[in-house]
């Protein structure tokens, strides 16, 4: 109770998702999310920007409930709260960001069945206050954000030539157009977006020793 | 509060604690959507009728500024209304139908239909020159939900003079690309009829069409489904038109 907001513990919940803790290349959760919405930078920011809405909030409802939860439906009582966020989520877009609903289309919906939500719920907020749990949450957003747009900005570079969706590599590099460059078409398939998460968890490992497994 | 006392009081793990638990519980987050649902209605609503709007002008090349304007809403309306001239519909032998109206026709009830019964809207359009160009609405199927658009022709009723299609939930830089600029750009100039005057609509070619084949455009590398999707969409929905085209061009 007597935790500042801002303590040195509650910042270790906000920061330690995005490196030690991440859930995409430690916990290895939400990749299948990952794979998807990660052609383009700009669903991917606006995909991971969602789903820390809706880890924060879901981590904090649950949290507030956590007293009364019966133990034995707690999973259903999880995934209501879960589902109602996302809906809601997906009904404000649709009627006030109507082009960005667009552009995300199934995937909002889907963030229903990201693990990283139920994982956290779980693992978090069953057992802490409701503040912690709501920092909690926008860690484990941010964590999974940050992969989501370091996937996403090679994936766009090199499959599509484009940043955010303004061309980087000039229209007359290109073969067709007498040059010499071609975009590759592995990077906008799904595989290369996980050949990408396996280089980012190969790179984290070897500067972070903790990480590696007996 | 009597009650409120008595539930906090009761075990944790009894059967109706549990039971009284699920069933407030789900009461709740249905309330609770069900008034988000109705009261954010009329703001999709508006939003689905724009986008629709914009589609059409799209087809005519006359939707540039639209994201820029301060108000959305009145611009297309705006400009929908100086552009389109007269929406009617029309049967598979090609006569007019009076008392339907064109805007409100949902393509995919329509669809479900046997061929005679069916409604094909049309949107007659004025541009500034004076010249007169005909919109159709599309609709088909994609690889992971509906796709649609809209395809103006000249008033010959064969050259494509503007094309644009939309999607519900293609994959993004793959299916989706088809509401991409550059892949529209490719149906301008096109012909749906050949020079023996036969229907043979516009194919989507895998591995780049011939540039200058009339009936031909370049599929999206990676997205076969979609294309082929889109591909037959142009060609089931111009068909139910074929026998109004000739009758006009006689």
């Amino acid at each position: 109770m007597n935790d500042p907001w801002f303590s040195a513990k509650n910042l270790k919940l906000l920061t330690e998702p995005i490196n030690s803790k991440n859930p995409i290349t430690v916990l290895v959760l939400g990749i299948c999310s990952a794979l998807a919405v990660t052609v383009k930078m700009k669903p991917a920011f606006v995909m991971a920007v969602s789903v820390m809405i809706v880890t924060a909030f879901s981590n904090l409802i649950i949290s507030l409930l956590r007293n009364t939860i019966p133990n034995r439906i707690r999973i259903i009582v999880q995934l209501v709260v879960i589902a109602a966020l996302v809906i809601l989520v997906d009904e404000i877009l649709k009627a006030y960001v109507y082009d960005v609903s667009k552009q995300l289309s199934v995937f909002v919906g889907l963030i229903i069945t990201n693990c990283i939500l139920m994982g956290r719920l779980e693992a978090f907020a069953l057992g802490n206050k409701p503040w912690p749990s709501f920092v909690d949450g926008i860690g484990n957003g941010l964590g999974y954000g940050v992969i989501l747009i370091v996937i996403s900005f090679f994936r766009e570079l090199l499959g599509s030539g484009t940043i955010w969706g303004y061309r980087v590599i000039p229209e007359s590099y290109y073969i067709v157009n007498g040059g010499f460059y071609e975009n590759n078409g592995m990077m906008i398939l799904p595989p290369m977006a996980l050949i990408l998460v396996g280089v980012i968890i190969w790179i984290q490992r070897s500067r972070n020793k903790q990480l590696i497994e007996e | 509060m009597g009650i409120l006392d008595n539930f906090k009081k009761m075990d944790r793990n009894s059967n109706l604690y549990t039971f009284l638990y699920a069933s407030g519980m789900v009461i709740l987050v249905a309330a609770l959507l069900a008034i988000a649902a109705t009261s954010l209605k009329p703001a999709q609503q508006k939003n689905k009728e724009t986008e629709k709007k914009i589609d059409i002008l799209k087809s005519l090349g006359k939707a540039d500024g639209v994201e820029t304007a301060a108000n959305k809403h009145k611009f297309v309306e705006d400009a929908f209304n100086k552009y389109i001239a007269e929406m009617f519909v029309v049967n598979s032998k090609g006569e007019k139908v009076e008392g339907v109206d064109a805007f409100s026709i949902d393509l995919k009830a329509e669809q479900s239909k046997p061929l005679e019964q069916r409604n094909f809207p049309i949107y007659k359009a004025t541009l500034d020159d004076q010249s007169i160009k005909f919109i159709i609405p599309l609709r088909g199927r994609g690889l992971w939900g509906p796709i649609w658009g809209y395809i103006s022709l000249n008033d010959d009723y064969n050259t494509i003079y503007g094309a644009t299609f939309a999607h519900q939930g293609e994959t993004p830089g793959l299916g989706a690309e088809i509401n991409t600029p550059e892949f529209q750009k490719q149906f301008v100039g096109k012909s749906i009829f050949d020079v023996n005057n036969k229907f043979v609509s516009v194919l989507v070619v895998k591995g780049g069409a011939d540039k200058s084949d009339p009936h031909a455009v370049d599929a999206i590398s990676g997205g076969t489904i979609t294309s082929k999707g889109l591909e037959a969409m142009i060609k089931d929905c111009l068909s139910g038109y074929e026998t109004y085209f000739n009758n006009q061009k006689k």
